[in-house]
């Protein structure tokens, strides 16, 4: 079913393989259509490869092989699709020397474009993610969910046509994960932008997602591919609704068998 | 009295209590045994010394007080950059870095007259020999910060297609920076220790007499009170050039690292 998705997808994965030198292999045949506007959950047991992918889908990670072809609307043609695609990693991943504005700044300050244009894109940013009052405050003057939310508003600023995010919840706890879930969401539904997110969490990856793809354990491969048909908007009322727990039911299935696949 | 004062005062008193006690018992123990002043003069005697002496004291620690902070300028600015040139250069650093450490431990005491031979100049030569001591605590850390970058940020850096002279200057330097004022407050001690030791060997080379040359000087006359009042001044230095190393380091790091957080802030 995602073939027919082909004339919009933006990312286009064919048998993407990775093997480390060690010799570990991580992913294995991995074909991935991801369209315009998509937002698709990678979940899957630890250590299933998840994040090399999302690390391949960015650039960060060069699959030993397989084909990776990203079609993103200015994309220059260069190996780097730069400020293209944002990436949002486990850990806030800020400098501990810089205000929140600089932090979120620094895609900008990198492409040597740091005008009143840009600082009134941040100032938004910054309100979007909900840290009005928090431009001047350092990294470790703020909760581990508003840092996180520091890390947000940086992948956003630049506009990317793809957002890659790492299990950026995975460390927080299961109100402030609440609080951004709805956030992210919120975020998602006003931009369209694309995003891939990793997760542990089924009922996150319910909650959030549009499309969802089981892996197996490693080598990694794509196990289930399923569609979210959960109204939009989502509120946080869906949590309790007998849809969203047969879905919920039914990622668990495929990822209970991926899970039995992959230690066969 | 409020928490932060009594804070500040509990870092104060303590040390100098000590200090107190110390002096105490050491001016008992010469009473007590009546030890004549050119084995262990008391502290008194010390005192008295430092009263009549201090002002020609003074002016020769200001010798060795311009050696040892021109030494610690020239750690800090070659020290950093040879650590920056390593960071970009890891062929630079594998080559080069041994022969730091050689620098490092041949000892100074050993290598002192040939540098006093070579360079004629005098204040140059002490210059040199306390910079060698000096420079790598400073080369060492500061390379080990510029490699300490966070592996996700420089992933990051990568995905918005920074140059490398971007890396070096919105990450790795900032990294780098705590680490670089670990070598220097280290380096502060060394490059008095340094010129104390050049002085030593060079004698009066030059029209200047630094402090190390005073207390060789009071040792051949067993003159031991100013012996000591000399040390008490080099100490005193050592204290203080530490102090402000300290200070300077908490003011650049007060906004974001660990180590330059008031406790009361927690």
């Amino acid at each position: 079913m995602s073939q027919s998705r082909d004339t919009s997808s933006i990312v286009r994965l064919r048998r993407i393989g990775k093997s480390f030198r060690s010799g570990l292999r991580t992913l294995e045949a991995v074909d991935l259509d991801i369209g315009q506007g998509e937002f698709l959950s990678l979940i899957g047991p630890s250590g299933c490869g998840k994040t090399t992918l999302l690390r391949i889908i960015a650039g960060l990670a060069e699959p030993s092989e397989g084909e990776r072809r990203l079609s993103l609307a200015a994309d220059r043609g260069k190996h780097m699709p730069s400020r293209r695609v944002s990436f949002v990693f486990q850990d806030p991943t800020l400098m501990p020397w810089c205000t929140v504005v600089d932090n979120v700044l620094l895609p900008f300050r990198i492409a040597g474009r740091v005008g009143a244009a840009e600082r009134e894109r941040v100032g938004a940013e910054i309100r979007a993610v909900g840290l009005t009052g928090f431009e001047r405050a350092y990294p470790r003057q703020l909760s581990g969910g508003m840092r996180m939310r520091v890390s947000i508003a940086r992948a956003l600023v630049t506009d990317p046509d793809l957002l890659l995010l790492d299990e950026p919840f995975a460390a927080l706890d299961e109100i402030t994960r609440m609080a951004l879930n709805d956030d992210l969401l919120r975020l998602w539904e006003s931009r369209r932008t694309t995003v891939v997110f990793v997760t542990h969490s089924v009922f996150e990856s319910v909650y959030l997602s549009t499309r969802i793809a089981v892996m197996t354990a490693r080598p990694g491969r794509i196990a289930a591919d399923l569609r979210v048909d959960l109204p939009q908007p989502r509120e946080r009322s869906l949590r309790t609704s007998p849809g969203y727990a047969a879905i919920c039911a039914a990622v668990s299935n495929e990822l209970v068998h991926a899970t039995a696949a992959g230690s066969q | 009295m409020s928490a932060g004062r009594f804070l500040r005062l509990w870092r104060i008193v303590p040390p100098f209590a000590v200090g107190a006690v110390l002096l105490a018992i050491w001016e008992f123990v010469v009473r007590i045994n009546g030890i004549p002043p050119y084995i262990l003069p008391s502290p008194l005697a010390i005192a008295e010394s430092l009263w009549t002496d201090g002002p020609s004291l003074l002016g020769s620690l200001l010798v060795t007080l311009r050696v040892t902070l021109a030494a610690l300028a020239a750690a800090a600015i070659l020290g950093g950059a040879i650590a920056v040139l390593f960071s970009l250069s890891r062929i630079l650093e594998l080559s080069l870095f041994p022969y730091a450490v050689i620098l490092q431990v041949t000892p100074i005491v050993a290598i002192a007259p040939l540098i006093i031979i070579w360079v004629s100049e005098p204040f140059l030569a002490l210059l040199v020999c306390a910079w060698i001591v000096a420079f790598f605590p400073i080369v060492a850390n500061t390379t080990v910060g510029l490699n300490s970058a966070d592996r996700n940020l420089l992933a990051l850096f990568r995905l918005y297609g920074a140059s490398r002279g971007q890396v070096l200057r919105y990450l790795k330097l900032p990294t780098a920076l705590p680490y670089f004022l670990t070598g220097l407050r280290i380096s502060g001690g060394l490059a008095l220790i340094g010129a104390v030791v050049a002085e030593f060997v060079a004698g009066t080379g030059g029209a200047e007499t630094g402090l190390a040359f005073r207390i060789l000087e009071a040792g051949y006359r067993l003159a031991i009170p100013r012996l000591f009042a000399a040390l008490f001044l080099l100490s005193l230095t050592g204290i203080v050039i530490y102090l402000v190393l300290d200070f300077l380091s908490r003011l650049l790091l007060r906004h974001w690292h660990e180590s330059a957080i008031a406790e009361e802030e927690e």
